[in-house]
């Protein structure tokens, strides 16, 4: 009897031992596998909608807000992207043979991307480029002839693919997503042209030819059509003055491009001179040509800036990296503006559609 | 036999009752251990964005409150107008800014550290930094003048990072067996760091005054030899692609470098998206850093963040 229950005990031992052994190699398995893997970085994020991409391809402005890393994975451009098919901007960037290398060739690895359609007007073709030649000389004071040109070019090919037709320099850095907001409240049908406004010369002022200026496809209209008709001159050693002088001319509006706290959105220079107090001298041409009261330090520029100008190659990339790359991780900015009202009912059907858990 | 078949079975249950038992507790420690294990590896990255997305909306605010970090910033006079844009930039960002200088200065208020040598500055401002703020801070961010520095960016690395760990991370470098990281990118030392930096710094065998015999070691090599002996090792900050996010360099030379080395990758190749400091920079260049990463922005691009960092009082840039 006493060597019965010896044995028991001893058959209990062995199985206590055995069933630990096996249970301590199960845990360890399992153990071992969570210990090793690294977790992924989550790749299907359900804010950003990367299947619009593909719809989007057959636009010329190749824009790919979804382009690179996963950074930007946790990014939602929903409301980006619906602007872009509301407000449909063709660019086009005076250039010359000379700076499509040097100057012409960093705007299109930036900015360029973002419009509905880009071209590059030259004064010669250039295939490869692509440049459009606009069989004129190159010089300063031949900018005012390549600009009749220019916008004769993009009418006669252009003008139902695009609701607003911008003028850029190949040293202007832009963002078209502010020049979208901006002018998303404006109708296309409408005489209107934006830019940095200046006061002299014009009653209803003009626009600097350096920041940029954006024409309405009335205005375009107008526009070509008043060298049709000679009610605009075609010579002219000052692009920016000439134009605006035609605007005023065939009855278009000088348009307000300040932001809605009154903030200045076009730039005649880079960041750092309308920043810097004092960097631009009391003496400076630009104090008296500005049309609404001039501000320097931060109060100079808008958060939603649309462009800058004498922007070297170097500071393009510079920008391009501040505005789409680097953030500051959960800042709330100060300034937060409204959605475009039409904008805003058109984004929040969309978001009805989908996954009710968005916000 | 049935008997003993049956003995053995029980036997079998018990045994793997008290095995998982002891493996549950184990994996308790384990878990530490993991931790305490990752200390070695020398390569530290950013938080996982699986991770940020389970954190609910109430505990964001308090998530984001729950990082204190305490700028340290090491002056000289001669750095007066560096000093000047550094104090209306990014310090403002900090929870709490003060400058160390090597004596006083009339223009701006300052800890005088009457001392002109690096070594014994970073020393004694680590000290005062300690004993003043060792409860009211869980995190020592050590900067030079030329820098810009992004304490959001800096907070959002440390998410999920525990101050109560040896931590002491920034750009690193290698030089021979010692690797330390360098003051050019910024220092950032977790609260645990600092108590057992400030532990040895009155024990001159460890972590002397006066270091190279022959010639004069760099203070941020000083740190990490006085460090190393607290068993507090240097680590390289990363983002998830394995960008450095402390940066020595300013963003124009980071993009010159590129369109030299990579001209068809510039931006992409350039630096990374969560990039925390950048130096370098002249004071005219920290107040278009402060309007470029606090203000110029894209319209319509929203991030889900799972932290909430709001603009400091009283400030228009």
């Amino acid at each position: 009897m006493a060597s019965k229950s010896w044995l028991n005990f001893l058959t209990f031992l062995c199985g206590s031992a055995i069933g630990f052994v096996l249970c301590s190699q199960l845990f360890s398995i399992l153990l071992g596998e969570q210990g090793d893997t690294q977790p992924d970085i989550l790749h299907n994020d359900p804010h950003a909608r990367h299947a619009d991409d593909n719809g989007q391809n057959h636009l010329e402005g190749q824009m790919n807000f979804n382009a690179d890393s996963s950074q930007h994975k946790d990014e939602n451009t929903d409301i980006a992207e619906n602007l872009y098919q509301k407000v449909k901007i063709l660019c086009w960037v005076m250039t010359g043979p000379q700076n499509l290398e040097k100057k012409a060739k960093h705007v299109k690895a930036t900015w360029a991307q973002r419009c509905n359609k880009v071209l590059f007007m030259s004064s010669e073709e250039d295939k490869d480029f692509p440049a459009v030649g606009l069989k004129t000389r190159e010089g300063r004071d031949q900018l005012y002839w390549k600009t009749i040109k220019a916008f004769q070019y993009v009418h006669d090919h252009y003008l139902e693919d695009a609701d607003w037709f911008m003028k850029a320099d190949d040293d202007t850095y832009v963002i078209l997503e502010n020049l979208r907001w901006l002018l998303s409240k404006y109708n296309p049908e409408e005489p209107i042209y934006f830019g940095r406004r200046f006061k002299p010369y014009v009653k209803q002022g003009y626009m600097s030819g350096g920041a940029g200026y954006v024409l309405s496809k009335e205005a375009l209209k107008r526009f070509v059509d008043a060298f049709k008709t000679d009610k605009c001159t075609h010579s002219s050693s000052i692009e920016d003055l000439a134009l605006g002088r035609c605007m005023e001319i065939i009855n278009v509006e000088a348009g307000d491009s300040r932001d809605t706290i009154g903030k200045e959105t076009f730039h005649p220079f880079v960041p750092e001179h309308h920043l810097i107090r004092g960097y631009l001298p009391r003496t400076f041409w630009y104090w008296n040509y500005n049309y609404y009261p001039p501000v320097e330090g931060p109060g100079c520029c808008s958060d939603l800036a649309v462009s800058f100008h004498y922007v070297d190659p170097t500071t393009m990339y510079e920008l391009e990296y501040l505005v789409y790359h680097l953030r500051p991780y959960g800042y709330l900015y100060r300034y937060q503006p409204a959605l475009p009202e039409n904008i805003r009912k058109e984004v929040s059907r969309d978001y009805k559609k989908e996954d009710p858990k968005v916000k | 036999m049935l008997s003993e078949s049956s003995s053995f079975l029980k036997g079998m249950m018990l045994g793997s009752i008290f095995c998982a038992l002891i493996t549950m507790l184990g994996h308790i420690r384990i878990g530490h251990g993991d931790r305490r294990h990752q200390h070695k590896h020398h390569h530290l990255q950013a938080p996982n964005k699986e991770d940020i997305l389970k954190i609910s909306q109430d505990e964001r605010m308090e998530l984001s409150k729950s990082f204190r970090v305490y700028c340290i910033i090491l002056v000289k006079p001669k750095d007066v107008s560096l000093w000047a844009a550094v104090r209306e930039t990014w310090t403002k960002h900090c929870d709490k800014a003060e400058f160390f200088s090597s004596e006083n200065v009339k223009v701006f208020e300052s800890i005088n550290m009457e001392t002109d040598d690096m070594w014994l500055m970073m020393r004694k401002a680590y000290k005062y930094a300690f004993d003043k703020y060792r409860d009211q801070y869980n995190w020592f961010f050590l900067a030079r003048p030329t820098m810009f520095a992004i304490m959001e960016n800096l907070k959002y690395f440390l998410l999920k990072k525990d101050p109560s760990q040896p931590f002491y991370l920034g750009h690193t470098i290698k030089s021979g067996d010692l690797e330390y990281v360098s003051v050019e990118g910024g220092i950032v030392l977790s609260i645990e760091s600092m108590k057992r930096l400030n532990s040895l710094l009155g024990i001159p065998e460890k972590c002397p005054e006066q270091g190279g015999m022959i010639w004069k070691i760099s203070e941020d090599k000083q740190l990490a030899v006085c460090l190393k002996y607290a068993g507090v090792f240097a680590e390289n900050a990363e983002d998830s692609e394995g960008k450095d996010v402390f940066n020595t360099k300013s963003v124009g030379l980071f993009i010159k470098e590129a369109m030299s080395n990579h001209p068809n990758l510039v931006v992409e190749g350039c630096c990374s998206d969560m990039a925390v400091t950048f130096n370098g920079l002249t004071p005219n260049q920290m107040h278009v850093m402060m309007y470029g990463v606090y203000r110029l922005r894209a319209f319509g691009h929203i991030f889900h963040d799972a932290l909430v960092f709001l603009p400091p009082n009283g400030s228009d840039n």
